[in-house]
């Protein structure tokens, strides 16, 4: 007879920094990952002395799924829908971070078209993702109403984004040395629509959030940190923005068209829940405006490379000329031969500097991908900003990191 | 469920069978638990907001515990990791309970063929549907809830026991 | 400025008979390993690279030593990267921990132990942070088959 699992004998994945009190009267709670607020995939086990947390040991890893095992036994070209599934808020940017960083090991430089829509997706995607951060955040904090006015505006971004792409959420849409394809008529129309609608209703967002009493209690002064703390615990993106340092890899190192562009990188004062907030909503708008500027900078012309090692010929040549056939036979089964040699390269991510760094042993399979992946540096700088505050602000501290598990633990 | 003799308009009785009527009952007072996890939890979130409303289906206030659901929702990739949690929840949720498999992922490990990923939910815990996708466009999210809640009311349900 | 920064850099370690070379947008320097934290501390004191950006390691199966890892950091002053890379071997593969000087590194060395089985001396809490706890071998190592699983509840007959 077998025996079933029961509770009484589930394993417990993780082991805890500690499991005894510091003092007599602390308590050790465990929060997630099971939790509503903790997306499902963050355990945070914290002493309490009374109301407040004085240690917090935090655990990530429940959704390690291999990415980078994963990764091995792919050629270039099809590894990109993993690379979609890191930032699943964002994945166009993890998309053309991934593309960028084989096309500098493989020196190939992309069409002027593709330079610029890349830019504007990049925009655009981060106008989803911090949309979706500050949903959920504000959610938590039981504002249901701005969690339904930013779903409804996001769900038409997402509709426009599967008119081109083809998928709501994972889109797959960028390419070794280019994209999947051009837009489709009247997208650039329908994206103009959406701007505007964007500003109404981010607009009913300000009126909600940023005089909202209740709002500016749970944020204000919660979840501290400094410039130098969060340098020190490798925070990037908004988070360090939120403590006052104008860091924004766009501005710093700039990367496709950003150096063309006209804009501002917002910054908080105090490194708080509610600067948080408030940089991202920032940060929004600074994305419609380059949106706006990227939309009469489009040139027109190809946008793939005309570059045999990594696009692929028109389909109608592949059915009548030998080479082309043959041509699309190593492509698809060898995949792209990247030169020997390893490169790092980062973009600004919704969430900090993403970076991949690659190895390639010369063959149409990477020897090695890693992915810096900002979510897991916040993680590990998280204890930091949870230890001396309320038990309830773990959960708007959290919100306001912006975990997002795939491109955590990967 | 028969009417019986309509008279202005109201019903004058009812006949149906036991089954029948608790399952009608029970498949519009769905409590789903969302077990979130991944990818699949953008589109859950679309799905139980404004633009396609599960509420419309009698789905849709999420109870964050499982003693308080009877439909475990499933939403994302399921690692060996989370596999104890996923376990221990279903066993906390009270008699009767259905599960859903949200996405690839969930149904079958999706595209994630490696040491870290469980290969289908239904190896730890039974399921009740599965929706494909990756992730599944919330029109077939909301087939998946409607062909559960036919499976709800096409079941028994064994309500009087034998010590009333 | 920044390119002046590097160049002095790459002059100063030179000089200690280090190599160095610019590779794709950055400095890449190979050191031995028992330079590691002397070169970190050189880096963040004496140049400004404040933040620290990623630790990995590379399997090569075939080579000795087996092990290359491999470090990156920024300055967020001047916006330049360098690349720190050491060799270890397969059968001692420690090297000193970086948790003193950066607090990023401590989530990150935990990562590269678990997943291939790199030591970090001077690191005593290396307990796994994506994987759990009894899972036994290093996935990232080419020698752990892909799909070699070990689940941790028992599937359903
Ligand atoms: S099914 Fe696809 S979208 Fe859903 S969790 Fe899995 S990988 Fe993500």
């Amino acid at each position: 007879m077998t025996v079933r699992n029961t509770s009484d004998n589930l394993p417990n994945p993780v082991r805890p920094a500690f499991d005894t009190p510091s003092t007599e009267d602390g308590v050790i709670v465990n929060i997630g990952p099971s939790h509503p607020a903790t997306h499902g995939t963050l355990q945070i086990i914290a002493e309490l002395n009374g109301e407040r947390v004085v240690r917090a040991d935090v655990h990530c890893g429940y959704l390690h799924r291999g990415f980078e095992k994963e990764c091995e036994a792919h050629t270039w070209h099809t590894l990109i829908p993993f690379v979609d599934r890191l930032n699943y808020c964002s994945a166009l940017i993890n998309n053309f971070a991934y593309c960028d960083a084989v096309e500098t090991l493989m020196d190939v430089e992309i069409t002027p078209r593709t330079r610029y829509l890349r830019t504007l997706l990049s925009e655009y995607s981060r106008i989803a993702d911090h949309m979706t951060c500050i949903a959920a955040s504000v959610m938590e904090l039981g504002a249901m109403t701005a969690f339904l006015y930013l779903m409804t505006i996001r769900d038409w971004i997402y509709e426009h984004l599967a008119d081109l792409t083809g998928a709501r959420v994972t889109y797959s849409y960028g390419r070794i040395g280019g994209l999947a394809h051009d837009l489709p008529e009247g997208w650039l129309e329908r994206l103009e629509e959406i701007l505007d609608e964007y500003e109404e209703y981010i607009g009913r967002i300000h009126g909600l959030m940023d005089r909202n009493r209740i709002f500016i209690d749970r944020t204000r002064d919660v979840g501290v940190i400094s410039t130098e703390q969060a340098v020190h615990w490798g925070f990037t993106g908004p988070i360090l923005r939120s403590t006052g340092a104008a860091r924004d890899l766009r501005r710093d190192t700039p990367y496709l068209a950003y150096s063309e562009l006209d804009f501002e990188v917002p910054v908080g004062i105090n490194g708080d829940n509610y600067d948080r907030y408030y940089v991202r909503m920032r940060e929004m708008d600074e994305s419609v405006h380059m949106i706006r500027q990227l939309m009469h900078m489009l040139p027109k012309g190809p946008i793939n490379v005309d570059d045999r090692r990594c696009t692929f010929p028109e389909k109608h040549r592949v059915y009548t000329e030998i080479e082309s056939l043959i041509n699309h036979f190593k492509l698809v089964i060898d995949g792209p031969q990247v030169p020997a040699g390893e490169v790092y390269r980062a973009h600004e991510a919704a969430n900090g500097e993403l970076g991949f760094y690659l190895v390639s042993d010369g063959t149409g399979t990477p020897h090695r991908v890693h992915v810096r992946a900002p979510s897991f540096v916040h993680m590990g700088g998280l204890h930091k900003l949870l230890e001396g505050y309320q038990l309830a602000d773990v959960v708007s501290t959290f919100g306001t990191m912006n975990m997002i598990g795939g491109e955590c633990d990967r | 469920m028969n009417a019986g003799d309509q008279k202005d308009g109201a019903f004058e009785y009812l006949t149906t069978r036991k089954d029948e009527l608790v399952g009608w009952a029970r498949k519009f007072s769905l409590f789903p638990y969302p077990f979130v996890t991944a990818c699949c939890a953008m589109e859950f979130m679309s799905v139980s907001s404004t633009m396609y409303d599960t509420d419309r289906f009698g789905a849709a206030l999420p109870r964050f515990s499982p003693r308080q659901s009877d439909l475990l929702m499933v939403v994302g990739t399921i690692t060996h990791k989370q596999a104890p949690v996923l376990r221990r929840v279903y066993e906390q949720m009270c008699e009767p309970k259905w599960v859903m498999a949200f996405g690839v992922c969930a149904t079958s490990g999706g595209f994630y063929q490696n040491y870290a990923a469980l290969q289908g939910i239904d190896k730890i815990i039974p399921v009740d549907v599965y929706i494909p996708g990756c992730p599944p466009r919330p029109e077939s999210v909301i087939d998946g809830i409607m062909q559960l809640q036919e499976k709800i009311a096409g079941s028994s349900h064994p309500i009087v026991s034998d010590r009333f | 400025m920044s390119a002046d920064l590097l160049e002095r850099l790459r002059a100063r370690l030179v000089d200690e008979g280090r190599e160095a070379a610019f590779a794709h947008g950055l400095l890449a320097v190979q050191i031995p390993r028992e330079a590691l934290l002397d070169t970190a501390k050189l880096l963040k004191e004496g140049f400004g690279f404040d933040l620290f950006l990623d630790v990995t390691a590379v399997d090569w199966p075939d080579r000795d030593p087996r092990f290359d890892v491999v470090y990156h950091f920024y300055s967020t002053r001047d916006h330049v990267r360098v690349r720190l890379k050491t060799a270890v071997t397969g059968t001692d593969p420690v090297v000193d921990t970086l948790v003193p000087l950066f607090g990023a590194a401590a989530y990150m060395e935990r990562e590269c132990h678990e997943m291939l089985g790199i030591g970090f001396r001077g690191n005593d809490d290396l307990r796994p942070i994506l994987l759990y706890e009894g899972f036994e071998g290093h996935p990232l190592r080419k020698d752990y088959p892909k799909e070699r699983e070990q689940p941790l509840v028992r599937y359903r007959e």
